[in-house]
C-alpha cells in the first residue's frame, strides 16, 4: 500500500496522518511534499501520526530525519505521534528514540508544544 | 527438509521496482521455508535494505547496470546474497549509525538494518569487482506431531 497523507490544523498545530509505508521512492518523497509545503506555509509546529504506518524502511526513516532537521532549523517542532509496533520497534533499535519526542496520546501530544 | 541445497538466482534490473520484487520473492521464499510471520517481515526488509543498497550505492542508479540475487536455503540456514556492480566498499568505512555525532544522518542506516534482522551478515569484494551482501538466517525447528524439534 502507497503512502497516504492527510492534513488537519488544530490552532497553531498541523497534524499529518499517514497511512500506508515509508519507503524509498513515492513513500519518502510524499513524507518530504507534505513537510515542507506545511514549513512553506509558515507552520512551525507540526504532529506526524504513524497510526496507520506499519512498514518503514531506511529511506523512510532517514526522511523523518530530515523532517525533524528541516522543521528544527526553521525554528519550529516536530513531533510523532500513535506509533505502530514494528515503527516503534525500529526507532528504537536505530536510536531515534532519543532524538523524537514520541506521543502515544494527541491531545497530551498537542499540549506538549511550547 | 533434504541435505540438498535449493538455490535461485535473479538478476534485477537497477531499477526502483526491482526493490519491492526481491523483497517479495525472498518473503515468498522464508514463508515457504517455515519461517514465522515477523521472522518474515525481518528477512524481506533485510534483502529489501541490501537490493536499495545495490541500486543507490553500488549500482548508483545505473540503469546499465545489474543486481544479482541468490537465495538459498542450505540444510540450516537461508542464505541471500546481494551482488552489484559498483565499486565495492569495506565494512569498517561505514559510519556506525548508532553513534552520537550520525544519529542526525539521513542515511547509513541499511547495512544496519540488515545486521540487526538477520542472524550472520558480511559484505565481499565480487570477483570482477562490485560488493556482495552476504545474509544468513538460521531456518526454523521443524515440529513434530508430539510438538518436539524434529531431528534431521
Amino acid at each position: 500500500m502507497t503512502l497516504q497523507g492527510t492534513c488537519r490544523q488544530i490552532g497553531d498545530i498541523s497534524i499529518i496522518d499517514f497511512s500506508g509505508k515509508i519507503t524509498l521512492g513515492e513513500g519518502s518523497s510524499l513524507l518530504r511534499k507534505t513537510v515542507r509545503g506545511l514549513i512553506d506555509g509558515g507552520q512551525k509546529k507540526i504532529l506526524i501520526s504513524l497510526y496507520d504506518v506499519d512498514y518503514i524502511d531506511s529511506s523512510g526513516i532517514g526522511e523523518l530525519v530530515s523532517a525533524f532537521t528541516t522543521v528544527k532549523g526553521a525554528g519550529g517542532e516536530l513531533k510523532l505521534l500513535h506509533l505502530t509496533k514494528r515503527v516503534h520497534d525500529i526507532l528504537q533499535i536505530t536510536r531515534l528514540f532519543t532524538v523524537f519526542d514520541v506521543q502515544s496520546d494527541e491531545d497530551t501530544a498537542l499540549r506538549s508544544f511550547k | 527438509m533434504s541435505a540438498q541445497t535449493q538455490r535461485i538466482e535473479v538478476t534485477l534490473e537497477t531499477l526502483l521496482e526491482s526493490v519491492d520484487l526481491a523483497e517479495s520473492i525472498s518473503m515468498r521464499i522464508a514463508e515457504a521455508a517455515g519461517f514465522s510471520e515477523e521472522e518474515i517481515h525481518k528477512i524481506g526488509m533485510a534483502v529489501r535494505e541490501g537490493v536499495i543498497n545495490a541500486y543507490n550505492y553500488g549500482n548508483q542508479q545505473d540503469r546499465g547496470k545489474k543486481i544479482l540475487m541468490t537465495i538459498e536455503l542450505e540444510p540450516e540456514h537461508m542464505v541471500v546474497r546481494v551482488k552489484d556492480q559498483g565499486k565495492g566498499f569495506e565494512l569498517h568505512e561505514i559510519p556506525n549509525p548508532l553513534a552520537e555525532e550520525n544519529l542526525l544522518r539521513t542515511s547509513g542506516r541499511g547495512l544496519f538494518l540488515m545486521r540487526a534482522f538477520m542472524d550472520h551478515f558480511d559484505v565481499h569484494t565480487a570477483p570482477g569487482g562490485g560488493a556482495e551482501l552476504v545474509m544468513k538466517k538460521k531456518l526454523p525447528q521443524k515440529v513434530s506431531g508430539n510438538g518436539k524439534p524434529q531431528p534431521e
